[in-house]
C-alpha cells in the first residue's frame, strides 16, 4: 500500500507553550463549545422574533426537558441546564469527528503526519474531565439538597457492615468515573478507527453506512452520558436510609 | 530488547481479547433486551418507561464490552 493507515490513540498535540500541550481534540471542543453558545447568544438575542429555527431548537430543548421532567418530576428545573449541557456538549462533540476535513487536514511534524482536528470526545482526556465533572456535580447536588448529611452515606459507623457498604460507595463512585471515561471514549474512538480503517480499505461509497451508524452511535451516548448522571443524582438527593 | 518482547502483542491476541470479551456483554444485552420485550407486551401502557430502563440497562452492559475494546485498541496501536 502506498501510505499507512494514521491512527493514534492518544490525540496529537498541535503546539506547545512549555509543559502544556495543546491537542487537536482540545481545539475541536473549544470550537464545539464556541458554536453552542453562538446558538445561545443568537437565540437570546432573537428572543422576540418568530423563526422556523428557532421553533426547531425550542421543540428539542422542551422535549429533553420534559424527558428530564419524566425522570425527576420535582427537581427537573435544578438539574437541567447541567445534563442539557452534558448532552449537547457530548452529541455535537461526538459529530464533530464525522465532519469533513477532520484528521486529515493537518501538517507534517518531523515524527510523522499530524493531523489539526480530531473529534473533541474521542480523546480519554476531554472524556475523563467530562466524566470527573459528572461525578462531582452529582456530590454537588447531593449536599445541596441533603446537608451535611448526605456524607453519612459514605461514611456511615452505626455497625461494621455499613461501615464496609458505605466504603464500597465510595469505591463505586470512582468506578462510575471510568466507567463514564472510558465508555464515551470507547465508542467514539472505536467509530473513528472503523471509519478510517473502511476508508482505508474502500475509498468510494463504502462509508455512507457506518458514517450514519457514528450519527447514532454519538446520539446515543450523549443520551446515555446525560440520562447516567440524571439517575445518579436522583439517587443522591432521595436518600432515605 | 526484554521490553521490547513484552510489549508487542501478537495480532491473535488482540483479536482474542474484544471476541471473548465481546462475548458475555452480548449475551447480557441480549437477556435484557428480551425481558424488557415481555414487561412491554404484558404491559403496553408503560412501553416509554421500560424502553428508558432498558437503554440504560443496555449502556452498562455494552461498557463491559467497550472496556475489552479499548483494551484491544492499546494493545493494538500502543
Amino acid at each position: 500500500m502506498a501510505t499507512a493507515l494514521h491512527i493514534s490513540i492518544s490525540a496529537e498535540p498541535i503546539f506547545r507553550f512549555g509543559q502544556f500541550e495543546f491537542t487537536n481534540s482540545m481545539l475541536v471542543s473549544l470550537l464545539v463549545s464556541l458554536f453552542l453558545s453562538l446558538v445561545a447568544i443568537w437565540f437570546y438575542n432573537h428572543r422576540q422574533a418568530k423563526s422556523n429555527l428557532k421553533l426547531f431548537i425550542q421543540t428539542i430543548v422542551e422535549s429533553f426537558y420534559e424527558f428530564v421532567q419524566s425522570v425527576s418530576p420535582h427537581h427537573a428545573s435544578q438539574f437541567f441546564p447541567l445534563i442539557a449541557t452534558i448532552f449537547f456538549f457530548v452529541m455535537f462533540g461526538s459529530w464533530a469527528g464525522l465532519l469533513p476535513g477532520m484528521e486529515t487536514i493537518g501538517f507534517q511534524a518531523d515524527h510523522g503526519f499530524v493531523p489539526l482536528f480530531r473529534g473533541a470526545t474521542a480523546d480519554l482526556n476531554i472524556t475523563l474531565g467530562l466524566a470527573i465533572f459528572a461525578v462531582v456535580s452529582v456530590q454537588v447536588f447531593g449536599y445541596k439538597n441533603l446537608g451535611p448529611k448526605y456524607f453519612k452515606k459514605f461514611f456511615n459507623f452505626t455497625n461494621p457492615i455499613n461501615f464496609f457498604v458505605g466504603f464500597l460507595e465510595l469505591l463505586s463512585e470512582f468506578a462510575r468515573v471510568m466507567s463514564f471515561a472510558f465508555r464515551l471514549f470507547g465508542n467514539i474512538f472505536a467509530g473513528e478507527v472503523l471509519l478510517a480503517v473502511i476508508a482505508f480499505l474502500v475509498p468510494v461509497i463504502a462509508s455512507l453506512p457506518f458514517i450514519g451508524l457514528e450519527l447514532f452511535v454519538g446520539l446515543i451516548q450523549a443520551l446515555v452520558f446525560a440520562t447516567l448522571t440524571l439517575v445518579f443524582t436522583n439517587i443522591a438527593i432521595s436518600d432515605h436510609h | 530488547m526484554a521490553a521490547e518482547a513484552v510489549k508487542s502483542s501478537s495480532d491473535v491476541i488482540v483479536g482474542a481479547t474484544i471476541a471473548f470479551g465481546g462475548l458475555a456483554p452480548a449475551i447480557a444485552i441480549g437477556l435484557i433486551v428480551s425481558k424488557a420485550l415481555e414487561a412491554i407486551g404484558r404491559n403496553p401502557e408503560a412501553a416509554a418507561k421500560v424502553q428508558t430502563v432498558m437503554i440504560l440497562g443496555v449502556a452498562f452492559a455494552e461498557a463491559i464490552a467497550i472496556y475489552s475494546l479499548v483494551v484491544a485498541l492499546i494493545l493494538k496501536f500502543v
